[in-house]
């Protein structure tokens, strides 16, 4: 039963409860900072590391947080780790930063981190909770990425463009550049290129999730009998 | 839905409605004909090439479309509204083009502006319009190059000439492509304005002419003529090409009395840009278009006002599209509020 709850915590973050996909928290830095691959690993991987922290932080002190004033309590808390965080990427992917800008700082407003504070980490052990931030952060950095490389592709005709921001100065091999001669699909780096992606991945999720219903259905009418004795 | 077997199981009263969205269409095509043609002779075969590629394109996008939704294929895809939209598309672009621009607009108007929201009736915005502010806000470079009247240009294209360069953008022999290209008046006007020109020593520019733009003014009055014809059976009404040119002609008018040395006079803004197509052809569209008589009237005088702000301090030389756009979303509000009385309803609450 117990690894049922792990495995639940982790598809709930990765697909079913999807911050980005289904509970569509976080848009704005989501479709702000999607532009290419590594502005969207950047800010996925520091936003993973806050909701990770903050559920960890949260989770551990739930006891002692009064009920009335929990709002004010978790804010102060995402607002200490984000700063944290700012200027750990300010120290050390100081290019990453700049590019990324005011959307660091802004990851305290991001709704999810709020969202997992309160409605999983303040109610959950500190271990459910941390692989719950833990998941949930990446659910909503692989959905960053995969916006950023369908928009840069689009938009510039390459892959991982600006590697080095992040990864040092070896890593601008990793660019990969699928059209030299491309004028680029300016629309796509544009903010409505960022809605237009996301609602295409959306309808992309939405599609598997009723292939899979429509599978699971034909599968039911077998198991049937299995399922009404667990009930 | 006359011409239609599939719906002959008709209920009383038997009225026969000659007025299917098939003949409507015909009927705005052939009125399009006209500054078309006009068009071809004045500023060369681009124009032509244009709307055949955009006109099978999205007759082909229409057909996947109809396709992937489970729709009747034969019913929609020949009522010539497809073919309208990439008209339309291609009269808002320059026309010396390469070959996918043209295919990209069809494919955003067509696949994304109509039948991802629901298809011809259900789209919010006109297709033709959100296809052109998506090309113009991606391809800024391609769409702001348009080829000068036939009349300024030492050494017009052929129509394979034209067509090599759509297709292969290649231009015979050492040619440049700016020798084939003009500034718009609109674009002139406004650049020229910037650098503290005076707008009458402007508009005696070549580019300009009698009334508004050398050579787009005829086609621009041919297409007055369309629509005109338009009006005549009463395929259009009044309301909303009245409401478009009235308020274009009359803001811009009360500009030029207040100020000629900056403010163009109102003859350039009727007869130059996209004007006249806008006010019996784009806005008119009935689907994206307020249905009420006072909601058209405000929906074209938006139309006219928005569209002479942006020419004059927007960052675009023609704001025809973004107007029709903007006002496109208002359209349902309008139609909430101006609801006409219903005969016999009583007047204490009928307003509410």
């Amino acid at each position: 039963m117990s690894d049922n709850v792990y495995g639940d915590i982790v598809t709930n973050g990765l697909w079913t409860n999807n911050q980005a996909l289904v509970a569509l928290l976080g848009l704005c830095p989501l479709l702000a900072v999607s532009s290419t691959a590594i502005n969207g690993l950047g800010l996925g991987v520091a936003t993973m590391a806050t909701l990770t922290l903050t559920n960890l932080i949260v989770a551990s002190i739930r006891r002692w947080i009064l009920q009335e004033i929990r709002i004010p309590m978790f804010v102060i808390i995402i607002a200490c780790v984000v700063t944290a965080i700012e200027l750990l990427m300010n120290a050390h992917l100081h290019d990453l930063y700049r590019v990324l800008g005011i959307f660091v700082p802004l990851i305290v407003t991001n709704c999810a981190i709020i969202g997992r504070a309160e409605a999983f980490a303040s109610k959950n052990n500190v271990v459910r909770s941390t692989l719950d931030g833990l998941v949930m952060g990446l659910g909503f950095a692989l959905v960053l990425v995969f916006l950023g490389i369908i928009r840069e592709i689009l938009g510039y005709g390459t892959i991982f463009r600006g590697a080095e921001l992040m990864l040092g100065p070896w890593a601008s091999d990793l660019t990969i550049t699928l059209a030299s001669n491309y004028d680029g699909l300016l629309l796509a780096i544009l903010p409505p290129g960022a809605f237009m992606a996301l609602a295409v991945i959306i309808a992309l999720k939405n599609k598997i999730d009723r292939v899979q219903q429509r599978r699971s259905a034909n599968a039911v009418s077998v198991a049937v009998p299995l399922q009404s004795s667990r009930a | 839905m006359s011409d239609n077997a599939s719906t002959s199981q008709a209920t009383s009263p038997f009225v026969p409605s000659s007025t299917s969205v098939g003949a409507v269409m015909r009927k705005v095509i052939y009125a399009l004909i006209p500054g078309v043609v006009l068009y071809m002779i004045l500023f060369g075969w681009g124009i032509v090439i244009n709307i055949i590629l955009a006109s099978v394109s999205a007759l082909l996008f229409e057909a996947i479309m109809l396709m992937v939704r489970g729709r009747p294929l034969r019913m929609f895809l020949f009522d010539g509204s497809a073919v309208v939209t990439a008209i339309l598309l291609t009269l808002a672009l320059p026309p010396m083009l390469s070959w996918w621009i043209p295919v990209l607009g069809s494919f955003f108007a067509i696949v994304v502006a109509k039948h991802l929201y629901g298809g011809l009736g259900y789209n919010p915005f006109n297709p033709a319009m959100m296809a052109y502010a998506i090309l113009l806000v991606s391809f800024p470079l391609q769409l702001s190059l348009w080829a000068g009247p036939l009349d300024l240009i030492a050494q017009p294209l052929t129509f394979v000439e034209t067509l090599n360069y759509s297709l292969f953008h290649q231009l015979p022999g050492a040619m440049a492509f700016d020798s084939l290209t003009a500034a718009t008046p609109l674009d002139y006007l406004r650049t020229q304005v910037g650098l503290g020109q005076t707008v009458e020593a402007i508009t005696r520019a070549p580019i300009f002419g009698l009334l508004g733009g050398q050579g787009m003014e005829w086609v621009n009055s041919a297409f007055l003529l369309g629509g005109l014809w338009l009006l005549y059976m009463r395929i259009i009404s009044w309301h909303i090409p009245v409401a478009v040119l009235a308020s274009i002609g009359s803001i811009s008018g009360l500009a030029y009395f207040l100020d000629p040395a900056v403010f163009a006079n109102p003859s350039v803004h009727l007869w130059g840009g996209a004007s006249i197509l806008c006010a019996f052809f784009i806005a008119t569209d009935p689907i994206t278009a307020s249905t009420t008589p006072l909601g058209r009237i405000i929906y074209g005088l938006g139309i006219g006002g928005l569209t002479f702000a942006i020419r004059t301090w927007g960052g675009y030389p023609d704001g025809v599209a973004f107007a029709v756009l903007l006002m496109g979303l208002v359209v349902p509000l309008l139609d909430h509020y101006t609801v006409p009385k219903v005969f016999g309803a009583r007047t204490d609450r009928g307003n509410q």
